[in-house]
């Protein structure tokens, strides 16, 4: 099942996404002959949840990685029983390409957990077949522009992110629409930010302007503080959401007695 | 009426259910999911003494409500929001018609709100007619998100829901509440969308479109349109009780709903029975924007405190 049908329907999920970051973890020379959950695991560390912005594994969504052979089974799991079924086949699908993609890997099996549409969703997965089919009366059409709209969102979060840090060093408001992103200092944040760009196909390079709207256009110093300001609510509102997310997930799936956290089987390997 | 530092509060809670989401009235694993998110959500985010046991939870008594609104929980007058939800369970979760019955024992505590879906075209637009004269409605929530047999959500700009906001207007049901939630249709879109009530506030300038959850997910959105359309409000449901878990968050949040809307058009709201009011209004009356956060948020004064 590896090289699974090139396109499954959903659109340029495949250019916004993962796959950017799916190179590193397909070795140039000999690939080794079985996949260990490791790399499974660093596989699925590129699947995003596209409004929260954050790797699937981070927040807690991997319930389980099993890897016999070349066949490797994956269990995932969401914070509420009616998250937004979208954004959960993105991340089904998702997952299923980049693991798919790993060398050795045979044959891949993702399953969402405890969730509305769950059994809609995984079968509309293993069958390649895009998120229409898998709904037939309800969506029309795939969800690229959806995957866009949050992407868009989480570049303007990451903007203000980036934004911010230079604030604190002293920098004044005015002067922020002058920099380009090679005079902000290194951080994980610009590091976020410029892979935000690219993948909206924004310019990344350390010579292109900090501030610029969502379609690349350098803000001039007289808009530069609406900019801001609306980009500091939307990383507000991504920042809250993530916050209910967390909460969620660790409610819905904590261990039961003292113990509390992620056991071993919710971090991944075989269980 | 609560009262603290000398400075006395009237509290209108803006949003409590008196529910039953018992497994008796569940119609399906959809409405055991429904109260078990609602659950996870009373038990993510509440103090642990405020935590309920579940039986408890899926259905409370009419002591309880009267109880924690009025005797502990410091509240003056409370508005019921009713939520059918009658494909999930077998006698509705929380319908008007409980609700008013309640509400008519307890004379001067509560404010009766209808409910209606485009869906019920004629026959629900005289539903709504003799739900208007018994309850005496002066508002109406409507749940975009609720399912109705293959239909798994309807929108403000739906031209029957047109129709519905046109009656509102004509039987003086001036407080429309929308809760903006999981949506589900159409799939493929923004599920938390909250572009129709764009759409409706601006056709419809006499009707006050109170958008529950002050639009979380999409704090952004929300803000953007209420800018621009003077008749929208937001209800701190949700929001609030992250005072008690996430309290920065929390400051993040009202500082921008402060500054996009001002202090007129934030309304408190406990989402009874998920939490109790008594823990958020007193951590509210007690609550500042921290230090390090004053620079980009002004400080929460008892004026703004008692608008909300």
């Amino acid at each position: 099942m590896t090289g699974h049908a090139p396109d499954r329907g959903l659109g340029n999920s495949r250019r916004a996404g993962p796959t950017a970051s799916r190179e590193t973890h397909r070795p140039a020379t000999e690939p080794s002959p079985r996949p260990d959950p490791a790399a499974v695991r660093a596989a699925l560390a590129t699947v995003r949840d596209p409004e929260l912005d954050e790797p699937v594994t981070d927040l807690g969504f991997v319930a389980e990685i099993r890897v016999e052979g070349g066949e490797v089974s994956i269990r995932l799991r969401l914070p509420t029983y009616f998250c937004a079924p979208n954004f959960a086949y993105l991340m089904v699908a998702d997952a299923y390409d980049v693991v798919s993609a790993l060398p050795g890997v045979e044959r891949v099996a993702v399953r969402l957990e405890d969730h509305f549409a769950a059994s809609e969703i995984n079968a509309g997965v293993a069958a390649g077949q895009g998120f229409a089919a898998a709904f037939p009366a309800l969506a029309d059409g795939e969800l690229a522009q959806v995957r866009r709209v949050f992407l868009r969102k989480a570049f303007l979060a990451a903007t203000e992110r980036v934004c911010a840090g230079v604030l604190r060093d002293g920098l004044s408001p005015d002067a922020l629409a002058g920099l380009r992103l090679g005079d902000v200092p290194p951080s994980p944040d610009l590091d976020r930010l410029r892979r935000r760009r690219a993948e909206l196909g924004l310019p990344d390079d350390p010579d292109a302007r900090l501030l610029v709207d969502t379609d690349g256009r350098p803000l001039h110093r007289d808009e530069a503080a609406a900019h801001l300001r609306f980009a500091r609510v939307t990383r507000v509102g991504v920042d809250a959401n993530t916050a209910l997310c967390r909460t969620l997930i660790t409610t819905r799936y904590a261990p039961p007695g003292p113990r509390t956290g992620r056991t071993t089987r919710q971090v991944g390997g075989p269980a | 009426m609560y009262t603290k530092d000398g400075e006395r509060y009237f509290i209108v809670d803006g949003h409590v259910h008196f529910w039953d989401g018992s497994p008796a009235n569940q119609a399906n694993k959809y409405g055991e999911g429904f109260i078990s998110c609602f659950y996870d959500y009373h038990r993510g985010l509440s103090p642990a003494e405020w935590v309920w046991p579940r039986e408890k939870f899926e259905r409370y008594s009419e002591d309880d409500l009267i109880h924690d609104l009025f005797e502990e929980g410091y509240v003056d007058r409370a508005i019921f929001l009713p939520t059918y939800l009658s494909d999930f369970y077998v006698n509705g979760f929380n319908t008007t018609a409980q609700n008013g019955a309640v509400a008519e024992k307890h004379p001067g505590k509560f404010i009766v709100n209808g409910a209606w879906d485009p869906r019920n075209g004629e026959p629900g637009l005289r539903r709504l007619e003799e739900d208007a004269a018994r309850w005496n409605l002066k508002g109406v929530k409507l749940y975009t998100a609720e399912w109705k047999g293959d239909s798994k959500g309807w929108k403000l700009t739906d031209p029957w829901a047109q129709r519905y906001l046109e009656k509102c207007r004509e039987l003086g049901i001036t407080n429309i509440h929308v809760h903006k939630g999981p949506t589900i249709w159409p799939l493929n879109r923004d599920a938390f969308d909250v572009a129709d009530v764009d759409d409706a506030a601006t056709a419809f300038p006499e009707l006050n479109f109170i958008v529950e959850h002050c639009g979380l997910p999409r704090l952004e959105d929300f803000c953007w349109i209420a800018v621009q359309e003077p008749n929208v409000y937001g209800g701190l449901a949700v929001a609030l009780p992250f005072i008690h878990s996430r309290p920065r968050y929390f400051a993040q949040v009202i500082g921008e709903l402060l500054y996009w809307l001002g202090e007129d058009r934030i309304l408190f709201a406990s989402d009874y029975a998920i939490w109790q009011p008594k823990w958020l209004v007193e951590m509210f009356v007690d609550f500042q924007i921290p230090e390090d956060l004053r620079g980009e948020y002004p400080e929460l004064t008892p004026d703004v405190k008692r608008k909300a």
